[in-house]
């Protein structure tokens, strides 16, 4: 906090309107972000041979924005997400591979449904327990579901994975590619609109509403607030967006693989989040292009090293850069009021 | 059928006397600073490898190499009590959670750099291995032996915890932290004691678990979510919650493997979420 | 002595004990509208708890709590605070990341039922905006709506507190120690704030300091060890020696 800022602060708030006029700048569209949106179109033609890879970190951090609606903003701990990124997959894969109907664009949406509706359900268990039980209780549905999947493995194809999806061409007119034009386009785009609703979601007075119960939770009954509503929303809204990232997934790779449901993955898109920064939806694309480049980079070495590296980087950023790398960013360059 | 009924709640009894002593030092731990250790299975690991370099390096019999995977735990555990973790006793739960996670990621590559990522097997002395028969039934020499040790364990934790000094300050400081401060108690000291014995009996867990379960780098994080389980059944910071936990844990696993294997660990993670949502602060808890 | 329907707040028969420790005894207590009354006693005596069970953060052992006349006994703390009946916190419980304005903003929100709007932008809602900011400005935190509550002196937060509570239009209002832990000039600027209030709102306030307790309460609830030791105006309860004895002679203030 230096002196310049308040001397801001002071100055935009002397009347209602400028209270206003400032809250508004907080949403606002920032050059940089339009930048960033646009930058991620130069892919296309500065390594279109990385674009299956491109399209790997778009679904990941699409399923990173989902952990951070409700860890990030709402500030419950979760280490079961996974759970919801495998719904989505498996719901999207069994549609085609099943029952014979491969065409993308409902299937994201049945996918994203099922996730959402599973999602609903348990975010009534989830909104009772606190604490360390609250950590168990996500983790023990992201287990139990994948517990699950492998024991119906005459549906889901057990550990040999899910086969014989087929996806159409979208809209009917682009078929998926060899070099991922297509899966990358696809997947970009339903980033991107998984990113618009995420961020009116976050600027809304739901999403203020969020940032009190990560803040205080014990002091939003105190004014009113009857927060579990709120907790039930956003979880189920976040199940429906992860169960999107999962579904692209599977029509992108056309196979579905039981590690989607997996204790791993809930833990690697935390670290992700954490990494990047919490709070503010770019830290978990951030995280998830920083994480996906690195590990295919070292793709060659044994994954244990890998989670050396995962694991001192994760004790570091607690010790020394609690709010990520955006979160530091933001910090030196004085936004941070 | 009664016969395998027997040896299942003998094997399942044998497995939770295990998980008891690789959990009951975290849930003391966990009841005494709300510290949410995850990194607390890493430490039974290092109790595992230190066991068996005893054994292979140094030709030391196996009775001798459990109290040095005691000594290593508590130790190692004791330092990264006094350097790390106490920085973070105030920085939440998502920070500890992400921390220790860290801690456990960091110890399986340091294993398996060191010992490979292949099963580490001992040879157990002649008199532990075999079995004998009772009424036409096959009970393991090593699952007795365990059960015997374990119960031996309960029941000096239990005495230490009614009868001793410190035994006193940690009831004490579980109980209201700041009044024990208030009085006078050293909490802080109290603490780095706990968990060494804590960590150190984890080590001594992970150097009996070997031969039941085997050993590799997989172990820290594999037997977190047992432990995990344990301590939230059983309740924080209490001795016979965990005993309870874990005994009805080490049961229903061996018998939900034994007579459904298909879905046996899917039943264990449900009867665990089931619990926590009528329960959330385990069967036994009383906070 | 008050006409009954005049009551806003009304507890009957209200126990509450902590094991063998008991807190609260049979307690019965009446707010009539407009009230500014004081509870005081001594460290302990149950007067945080009393709001706690007031408020429905803690449930009675048994008794009952009437707000305008309804029993909310089993009434959650929320819809307690939505049907007019709010309070704030000895040892203050803000948002510290979020800024005043946000705070007051999102308590305006959740009292007009338009916190779970995910689809407009939270300045689409110019009202309730314009309203937080007339509130924190009547507070005195207008230059500071705009900054981090952490970042907050610690006198602004406490006014914070007060603001907070403001936003959710109350009918009853109970302030645990509202001055807590400022010095002495600042809070008589504090209750001067709390004494401009809306006329219609009843006022229970708990505090330490006589001068300020004599000088802004038109009435006073001794409370000693759980259970009421009187109730009257001012200037009997200055007189009365047990009050002396228990409270007003015995060095625990705090
Ligand atoms: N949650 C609780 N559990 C146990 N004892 C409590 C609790 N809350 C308050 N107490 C005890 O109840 C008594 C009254 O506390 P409190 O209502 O905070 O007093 P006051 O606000 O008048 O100072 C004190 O002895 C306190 O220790
Ligand atoms: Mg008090």
């Amino acid at each position: 906090m230096n002196r310049e800022a308040t001397l801001t602060a002071t100055q935009t708030t002397q009347a209602p309107g400028a209270s206003l006029a400032w809250l508004r700048s907080r949403s606002r569209w920032s050059v940089f972000e339009i930048a960033f949106w646009l930058a991620t179109l130069l892919t296309f033609y500065f390594f279109p041979s990385y674009l299956m890879l491109a399209s790997q970190i778009a679904i990941t951090a699409l399923f990173a924005i989902s952990v951070d609606l409700v860890l990030g903003y709402a500030g419950i701990i979760t280490l079961g997400h996974a759970m919801f990124f495998g719904l989505g997959a498996y719901a999207a894969g069994l549609l085609s591979a099943k029952a014979g109907w491969g065409e993308p664009l409902t299937g994201l949406l049945f996918a994203s449904a099922l996730a959402g509706l599973v999602g609903f359900v348990a975010s009534f268990l989830i909104v009772r327990v606190q604490h360390l039980a609250l950590i168990m209780v996500t983790l023990g549905l992201g287990l139990l579901t994948y517990e699950l999947a492998n024991a119906l493995s005459w549906l889901t194809g057990g550990t040999d994975g899910l086969r014989g999806i087929d996806t159409w061409p979208i809209l009917g007119l682009f078929d998926f590619d060899l070099w991922g034009y297509t899966a990358y386009s696809y997947t970009l785009a339903t980033l991107f609109l998984g990113f618009l609703i995420s961020r009116r979601i976050v600027n809304s007075s739901f999403g203020l509403a969020l940032r009190g119960v990560r803040e205080n939770v014990r002091r939003m009954p105190a004014i009113g607030s009857a927060y579990r509503g709120h907790l039930r929303k956003i979880y189920t809204i976040s199940a429906a967006i992860a169960g999107l990232s999962g579904a692209l997934l599977a029509q992108t790779t056309n196979t579905v693989a039981l590690e989607v449901l997996s204790f791993q993955r809930s833990a690697d898109v935390v670290v992700m989040l954490i990494l990047g920064g919490t709070g503010r939806l770019y830290g978990a694309i951030l995280g998830a292009i920083i994480f996906l480049l690195v590990r295919d980079q070292l793709s060659g070495i044994n994954p244990q090293y890998w989670y050396f590296g995962i694991g001192l980087l994760l004790m570091v950023v607690v010790l020394f850069m609690p709010r990520g790398i955006l979160g530091g960013l933001a910090r030196l360059a004085g936004r941070d009021q | 059928m009664i016969g395998n009924i027997v040896i299942v709640l003998f094997d399942g009894f044998a497995f939770g006397m295990l998980l008891f002593v690789l959990s009951v030092g975290l849930s003391v731990t966990l009841g005494l600073m709300n510290f949410i250790n995850l990194a607390h299975g890493a430490f039974g690991m290092l109790g595992g490898y230190v066991a068996v370099t005893a054994m292979r390096q140094l030709g030391l019999p196996f009775l001798l190499s459990l109290p040095l995977a005691f000594i290593a735990a508590a130790l190692v555990s004791v330092l990264i009590e006094r350097t790390l973790f106490r920085r973070l006793y105030r920085a939440g739960e998502l920070n500890q959670v992400l921390f220790t996670i860290g801690l456990v990621f960091v110890s399986a590559a340091i294993a398996t750099y060191l010992f490979g990522t292949g099963q580490q097997p001992i040879v157990l002395p002649g008199w532990l291995r075999g079995s004998v028969e009772i009424a036409g039934l096959r009970f393991g020499v090593y699952r007795i032996f365990l059960i015997v040790v374990s119960l031996a364990i309960t029941a000096l934790l239990v005495f230490g915890l009614e009868r001793t000094r410190l035994g006193a300050q940690i009831r004490a400081a579980v109980d209201n932290q700041r009044v024990a401060a208030g009085l006078g108690l050293n909490v802080e000291r109290v603490f780095a004691i706990t968990f060494a014995l804590g960590s150190g009996l984890a080590g001594l867990g992970g150097a009996l678990a070997i031969e039941i379960v085997g050993l590799d780098p997989s172990f820290g994080f594999h037997f977190l979510v047992y432990v995990l389980i344990v301590v939230a059944v059983g309740g924080l910071g209490s001795i016979t919650g965990s005993f309870a936990g874990a005994a009805l844990l080490g049961i229903g696993d061996v018998a939900g493997k034994y007579f459904v294997p298909e879905i046996g660990s899917f039943l264990i993670y449900l009867l665990l979420v089931a619990i926590l949502l009528a329960r959330p602060l385990g069967l036994f808890g009383k906070r | 002595m008050t006409k009954n329907a005049d009551i806003v707040l009304r507890t009957e028969g209200l126990k509450k004990s902590f094991g063998s420790l008991q807190v609260t005894r049979d307690l019965d207590l009446a707010l009539p509208a407009g009230a500014r009354y004081a509870l005081i006693g001594p460290n302990g005596a149950g007067k945080t708890t009393l709001i706690n069970l007031i408020t429905g953060e803690m449930r009675p052992d048994s008794g009952r709590i009437l707000l305008e006349g309804q029993d909310v006994t089993r009434t959650g703390t929320a819809a307690r605070v939505r049907r007019g009946l709010t309070r704030t916190f000895q040892i203050n419980a803000l948002f510290p990341d979020l800024t005043p304005l946000e705070a007051v903003t999102l308590a305006i929100c959740e009292r007009e039922g338009i916190a779970g709007q995910f689809w407009r932008s939270l300045t689409a809602h110019e009202q309730a905006i314009s309203e937080g900011f007339e509130i924190l400005r009547q507070l005195g935190l207008a230059d500071v709506a705009t900054k981090r509550t952490r970042h907050l002196a610690y006198g602004q937060q406490r006014l914070l507190e007060i603001a907070l509570a403001l936003a959710t239009r109350p009918k009853v209002l109970l302030l645990d120690e509202p001055a807590a832990g400022v010095p002495k000039d600042e809070s008589a600027m504090l209750f001067r704030v709390i004494e401009a209030l809306p006329e219609h709102i009843a006022v229970l306030f708990i505090e330490h300091d006589m001068d300020i307790v004599f000088s802004f309460a038109s009435r006073i609830i001794v409370l000693v060890a759980g259970a009421v030791l009187m109730e009257a105006e001012p200037a009997e309860v200055r007189d009365d020696p047990r009050v002396r004895e228990v409270y007003l002679g015995s060095a625990h203030h705090g």
